[in-house]
């Protein structure tokens, strides 16, 4: 395998994703901004092709018109670290299931779905898993009304 | 002060006939009051062991233990026995009342009457039967009955799983347990429990049945379901097995006759291999209390050290391991036996 | 052939073995397990929105919450991650005073590990000799920040206040008595057959298992993978300290435990450097009353906590209060490979996984 490098990958996955893949960075991570019809094929280059095996975060951010999800890649041993997000709209919240590829995505995209309500495809068991299963609304949706239930 | 109870009941009855009783009345009466005697010192006898084996494990745990009522908190177990009795006492509505509710009863009526046989002093015990080991093993064996019926009658699974556990392990412990005891017998020849004692007094059998001892002891630990055999109630993995259900009194009934149970089995390894009730100086009856209490402490040494071992192990060392050790004890005993004659030694 | 009939055991979420409110549904098959499912939220305190509603300094002892028995590192992951966020530099002595915090709690968390090991197995010594020697943690807790179990001693730009005099003796007395105390835990219950035959092989962790599950901390440790991030990506001043990382050979309970005990050791170890080297100096960065990161600007920021990778993901829209904040907690991701490892075991080996996994329940379930 080669010597791993930054912005080679970057370079490929844009080749072979076109301008589905946007590339960026701040202070501390290199991001990809990617389409989420894509999400799982770059996912899988990631894991597969340049040794991010370690997903470890996977959260979402409320953004008014859209959701934001965000996963912190690493690579054990090796300690790279890449950023990805994906923007889903507020009307259509469904996305592609990770659990294929990490079955750690398990409960945290039930996370997700749990506090926040987007829908992930394919995943074996989306039901809530921190509040219970009468649970109305999703609570960190910021037009979540705070105050206690009716 | 060898004889002194003996004096006593002798007094006791002779006093009852000068009143005009007639002798076989007088005897019933004299059984009867030696029941009461017998329940009583068990029940004060447990209130102590408990207040001791709370201050044992507390030592060895580096904590003080019960410390506010009364001189060491000794008065402790009294407290608790009257919480427990002032209890709500709850059966579940779904439980099978008549089994739910005997079984503590029967639990305890079983551990009690292993007392009739063990001799408690020189020509001092309730019944002298002749085959007072045998009684002993079989009617110990009952209490997994009552276990049985604890579990099956509380309706609930975890009570259930502890009731076939403990079923699982006290049939299976049962064999090493028969089987390491006749080493014994087949020296005595003898199932009294008094001929087993006076066969003690140039060895104890601990000397001359060292692998019977141990394989006892193990099977004894485990036929008391105490740590680390104390599968059927398993507080934190079955929340307390068989007893789940229970509460107040009624749970308070299983844990005197587990209490009862051990102090039994401890006086009966104190017969059976200690040399019973035998020793210099001291009165009989003192000393089968010396040695019962002996073993009582390492019961709660080997308690409160050993983590608490799986099912399937516990049930394989029992057939893997102290069926085969206490079968070739058997067999190594014989040997000796004949050899001893052929030598002409005995 | 006798039929068997499936059944379940619902262990928890009132159960004695399951360090707080974790329901633990058992599909049986006689003594055997089926399959386990995981239920959780029994302690859930939606602690991210309570996050969103709270100025960045009034989130901090909501971390100490978390992971209740280790207080002192999630509240550093927070303030190292508020701290990357605005750009704050910390003193150095805060740093050193940090990391010897930061060590202590973790060898608090590891030993009420050990003591909960020992009380699920039935080795009720066992606990006791982990509660004594914690006592001993817990008492330097209340020198520094006045409070036992959640002290939030560790702030945004520092430490509340400065270490008292009769701090430092106690805790190289402490450090000087850790060899002991693993002798003691590994003489009672590594030693005993008994012990053994319950762990080894119960609950066998497979690395490639263990990374796809996202499995971190001592848990993967035992799985064989030197993965500790104060050497793979050291934050605030792990990077000066010299420690080895314990590992594992077979990935099962006993290597988990084993793990743990050893990990004692290794802080023990940074605690003697970091009390070496602590410099005199400021304790506090001057840090402005009220903390505006610049909008848009987004930080995950994660430590070793004594369960794992513990992380925070803050995003900040220019206001006094976070705009998001998620924190990956160890123990619930940890959690996540439970019926993984429990599947084929017998009844009592789901406790001895719940025990050497070592969740804590405030932290997953938030």
């Amino acid at each position: 395998m080669q010597e791993f490098s930054l912005e080679r990958m970057i370079q490929e996955l844009e080749g072979l994703l076109g301008d589905k893949v946007r590339t960026g960075s701040d202070q501390f991570f290199t991001v990809l901004y990617i389409d989420p019809a894509a999400l799982t094929i770059l996912m899988g280059k990631l894991r597969d092709e340049y040794g991010f095996n370690h997903l470890a975060n996977l959260t979402s951010v409320d953004y008014g018109e859209e959701f934001e999800m965000v996963y912190h890649l690493y690579s054990i041993p090796d300690n790279n670290k890449v950023l990805v997000k994906t923007r889903v709209p507020r009307t259509l919240a469904e996305l592609d299931s990770l659990i294929s590829l990490w079955p750690t995505a398990d409960w945290q995209e039930r996370e997700v779905y749990d506090l926040m309500g987007i829908k992930f495809k394919g995943h074996p068991n989306l039901v809530r898993v921190l509040l219970p299963e009468d649970f109305e609304g999703h609570p960190l949706r910021k037009d979540y009304l705070m105050g206690g239930r009716k | 002060m060898e004889a002194l109870f003996i004096n006593l009941a002798e007094a006791f009855t002779g006093w009852m006939i000068r009143l005009g009783l007639n002798p076989a009345w007088a005897e019933s009466i004299l059984l009867l009051v030696k029941w009461i005697i017998v329940i009583t010192i068990i029940t004060v006898n447990i209130i102590i062991l408990i207040w001791l084996e709370r201050k044992i494990s507390a030592f060895f745990q580096e904590r003080l233990g019960p410390n506010r009522l009364g001189p060491f908190g000794i008065f402790q177990t009294v407290a608790d026995a009257i919480k427990l009795l002032t209890k709500e006492d709850i059966v579940p509505s779904a439980a099978d009342k008549l089994i739910f509710k005997t079984a503590p009863m029967f639990f305890i009526v079983v551990a009690v009457m292993l007392y009739t046989v063990i001799p408690m002093g020189k020509d001092m015990e309730v019944i002298n039967l002749n085959i007072g080991l045998l009684f002993f093993i079989s009617v110990g064996s009952l209490s997994t009955i009552a276990l049985l019926m604890a579990g099956w009658g509380s309706n609930n699974k975890w009570s259930l799983m502890g009731a076939v556990r403990s079923v699982a392990q006290m049939v299976s412990y049962e064999i090493p347990l028969a089987f390491s005891l006749l080493g014994v017998v087949m020296i005595t020849g003898s199932l009294n429990l008094q001929d087993i004692v006076a066969a003690q007094d140039k060895w104890w059998f601990i000397v001359l049945q060292p692998i019977a001892f141990i394989t006892y002891f193990i099977a004894a630990t485990a036929e008391l379901n105490r740590g680390p055999f104390d599968m059927p109630e398993a507080e934190q993995e079955l929340t307390g097995g068989a007893y789940t259900e229970y509460t107040g009194m009624r749970w308070a009934l299983f844990f005197l006759a587990e209490y009862t149970n051990l102090v039994a089995v401890s006086a009966l390894m104190a017969t059976v291999f200690l040399g019973g009730w035998q020793g210099p100086w001291l009165p009989s009856w003192l000393w089968i209390i010396i040695k019962t209490y002996a073993v009582i402490l390492v019961f709660f040494w080997v308690k409160w050290t050993f983590p608490r071992i799986r099912m399937d192990h516990l049930m394989s060392f029992s057939w893997k391991v102290l069926v085969p050790v206490s079968l070739g004890n058997i067999l190594l005993t014989g040997a000796g036996i004949y050899f001893c004659r052929w030598m002409g030694w005995c | 052939m006798l039929e068997t009939d499936i059944y379940t055991v619902n262990v928890g979420p009132i159960h004695p073995s399951t360090h707080g409110g974790l329901h633990v549904e058992a599909i049986m098959d006689g003594e055997i397990i089926q399959d386990v499912v995981v239920h959780l939220g029994y302690v859930h305190r939606s602690v991210e929105k309570i996050a969103e509603g709270k100025t960045y300094q009034q989130f901090v002892p909501y971390t100490a919450r978390l992971d209740y028995l280790a207080t002192n590192l999630p509240v550093l992951g927070y303030c190292q991650a508020v701290e990357k966020l605005l750009g704050i530099e910390v003193p150095e002595r805060a740093e050193y005073i940090r990391v010897i915090m930061a060590e202590l709690s973790r060898i608090a968390s590891h030993q009420i590990a050990i003591s909960a090991t020992g009380i699920d197995l039935g080795a009720t010594t066992g606990l006791m000799y982990g509660m004594r020697d914690r006592e001993r943690i817990m008492n330097i807790f209340e020198m520094t920040g006045g409070q036992r179990l959640l002290s939030s001693y560790i702030r945004i730009g520092g430490v509340a206040a400065d270490i008292p005099d009769e701090f430092i003796p106690a805790v190289k007395s402490l450090v000087q008595d850790i060899p002991r105390m693993m002798e003691e835990y590994n003489g009672l219950m590594t030693g005993n057959e008994i012990w053994a035959a319950r762990m080894e092989g119960v609950g066998i962790l497979a690395p490639e298992t263990a990374i796809q599950y996202g499995v971190t901390g001592p848990n993967l440790r035992a799985s064989g993978i030197a993965y500790d991030l104060r050497k793979a990506e050291p934050y605030g001043i792990y990077d000066r300290f010299d420690f080895d990382l314990p590992l594992g050979k077979r990935g099962d309970s006993l290597d988990r435990w084993q793990v743990r005990i050893d990990e004692i050791g290794q802080s023990g170890r940074i605690i003697e450097q970091a009390l070496k080297a602590m410099p005199e100096g400021e304790i506090k960065a001057k840090v402005p009353k009220v903390l505006k990161p610049a909008a848009g600007k987004e930080v995950y920021h994660r430590i070793e906590s004594a369960k794992g990778e513990l992380g925070y993901y803050i995003v900040s829209d220019g206001s006094s209060k976070p705009y998001r904040l998620h924190v990956r907690a160890p123990s619930f991701i940890n959690l996540m490979v439970l019926p993984v490892i429990c599947r084929g075991g017998v009844f009592q080996d789901i406790i001895t996984n719940i025990a050497t996994l070592d969740p804590i329940l405030g932290e997953s379930d938030r």
